[in-house]
């Protein structure tokens, strides 16, 4: 009989951990930044078509870095939690803060018990009545949740690029100063220029659905 | 099922549809009544109707709901809007219709947003219908929902309105169309001044006064009530998306339908 080798749990975490990092870090990275009418969200995303970033709920929006089809599950399952609950209850029962938690429960227990953890990062972003209640957090691909205010970033490069926003960012930017901020951001951490944006807002005078992709006409005018 | 805990990630959640969703999880509303049982004394919504004119359709309703020969509610909301270019109006069991169109609501910004493109009003049109095909063991029992849908093909480019009935049969009416205890009589009149060139402004004109016409015979429609302030609720749809007819235009034609009604 064969006995299976021994290995120390830290040792599996660790190598799980580099394992997923180093998933995340071959993706392109994506900004949130709030401004003054909501918040800005902006990836470096090449394709057209295969959107990173989504519309999830009234005032709610999802973002994410990593293996294509983890968070595009990710994203399905956040939009359909969403719904679930604001049918079962009310719209104003749908929260950044419920579905974030969610999620970061979700997150760690496939990373504890799958084989293969996913190579993900996800953001949740909601936009408040008020500036100064927007809400933006963080999931890591191990379910770590981090609460962020002001600016937020995800991918492989986004300890540079939040250093980077933090320089710039004030409270009360216009859309166009929070886009160059974002554009400046990539530029200064990828240390190249981007292959195409894509661009969405929460905006709060957009209505009940908040959620507004920015055409390639209102990016070039600005960038 | 809700709350902190998420919803499994895998299989057996379905693809885009939020009723197929509901279904997989057990949470779809169970529409069921004790065979022999004749559930009665429940608000029954009366008339709603739509029209088509040269940008589009206008979609309007009474405010009223009976139960039996009695006034159940005075300011209920038959016609809501189901997406950025799309109405449904609702006539029969109040209760139902209400759930039903909130139901229609979220399917259509669920598949919205999980797929990244809007239904074809087509597909919208098909998927209410199967929505009230689902009511008709309910319907055999007295509980009938019979709605209407009315939208702006961004395909086509034009207003385009489709009436139902309790089997789930769906039909595309040319001009106009009407649902409801009132349908007949605002149908007809209709009839005699619908004409296909009528612009935005005549068309909101022309249902309101359709609206009048039916409450002049039938009981159970309720005109404008211009003492309370009950205006009919008009919605217009075209290019730009559905939205409410403003409170001031829908008065002046109830005063004027009302009037020329004496």
């Amino acid at each position: 009989m064969t006995v299976p080798f021994y290995v120390a749990p830290e040792q599996l975490v660790r190598d799980k951990a580099e394992f997923a990092r180093k998933g995340i870090a071959r993706g392109r990275s994506i900004v949130a930044i709030e401004y003054d009418r909501g918040v800005l969200l902006l990836a470096e995303n090449p394709s057209r078509v295969l959107h990173k970033i989504s519309e999830v709920y009234d005032r709610i929006a999802f973002a994410g870095v990593g293996k294509y089809n983890e968070f595009e599950t990710l994203r399905k399952a956040v939009i359909r939690q969403a719904d679930i609950t604001g049918y079962m209850y009310a719209r104003g029962d749908v929260t950044a803060m419920g579905l974030a938690t969610a999620f970061s429960q979700t997150l760690g227990h496939i990373f504890i018990h799958e084989l293969k953890p996913f190579e993900v990062e996800i953001l949740i972003a909601e936009v408040g009545e008020r500036p100064g209640e927007n809400k933006l957090f963080k999931i890591s691909y191990d379910g770590t949740l981090y609460d962020q205010q002001g600016v937020a970033a995800i991918g492989g490069k986004s300890e540079e690029l939040e250093r980077a926003l933090r320089d710039g960012f004030s409270e009360g930017l216009g859309l166009d100063q929070a886009i160059r901020l974002g554009v400046e951001a990539f530029r200064t951490a990828e240390g190249r220029e981007s292959e195409g944006w894509e661009a969405a807002v929460l905006d709060r005078t957009n209505g009940r659905r908040a959620f507004r992709r920015l055409t390639d006409e209102e990016l070039r005018s600005v960038v | 099922m809700i709350g902190p805990t998420p919803i499994p990630l895998g299989e057996p959640v379905p693809g885009s549809s939020f009723v197929g969703l509901l279904d997989s999880l057990g949470l779809a509303p169970r529409w069921e009544v004790p065979p022999g049982a004749t559930p009665a004394g429940l608000p029954e919504g009366t008339t709603v109707l739509a029209l088509r004119h040269e940008e589009g359709v206008v979609m309007a309703g009474d405010r009223q709901a009976t139960e039996g020969h009695l006034v159940a509610h005075r300011y209920i909301q038959k016609v809501f809007p189901a997406d950025r270019f799309s109405a449904v109006a609702i006539a029969g069991t109040a209760g139902l219709a209400m759930e039903l169109v909130r139901l229609f609501q979220v399917e259509l910004e669920h598949y919205e947003k999980i797929e990244g493109t809007r239904l074809s009003l087509e597909g919208k049109a098909n998927f209410l219908a199967r929505l009230v095909r689902g009511q008709l063991p309910m319907a055999m029992q007295g509980l009938v929902v019979v709605p209407m849908f009315a939208g702006y093909d961004e395909t086509d480019r034009r207003g385009r309105l489709f009436t139902f009935d309790v089997v789930g049969g769906r039909y595309e009416e040319r001009d106009y169309g009407s649902t409801g205890s009132g349908a007949r009589l605002a149908k007809s009149y209709l009839r005699s001044v619908y004409r296909p060139d009528v612009d935005r402004v005549r068309a909101v004109e022309l249902a309101v006064a359709a609206l009048v016409a039916a409450s002049e015979e039938d009981t159970a429609t309720g005109g404008p009530d211009l003492r309370r302030g009950i205006l009919p609720n008009v919605y217009s749809i075209d290019a730009q998306g559905v939205h409410e007819v403003d409170e001031a235009e829908v008065r002046a034609a109830a005063e004027r339908a009302v009037e020329e009604a004496l």
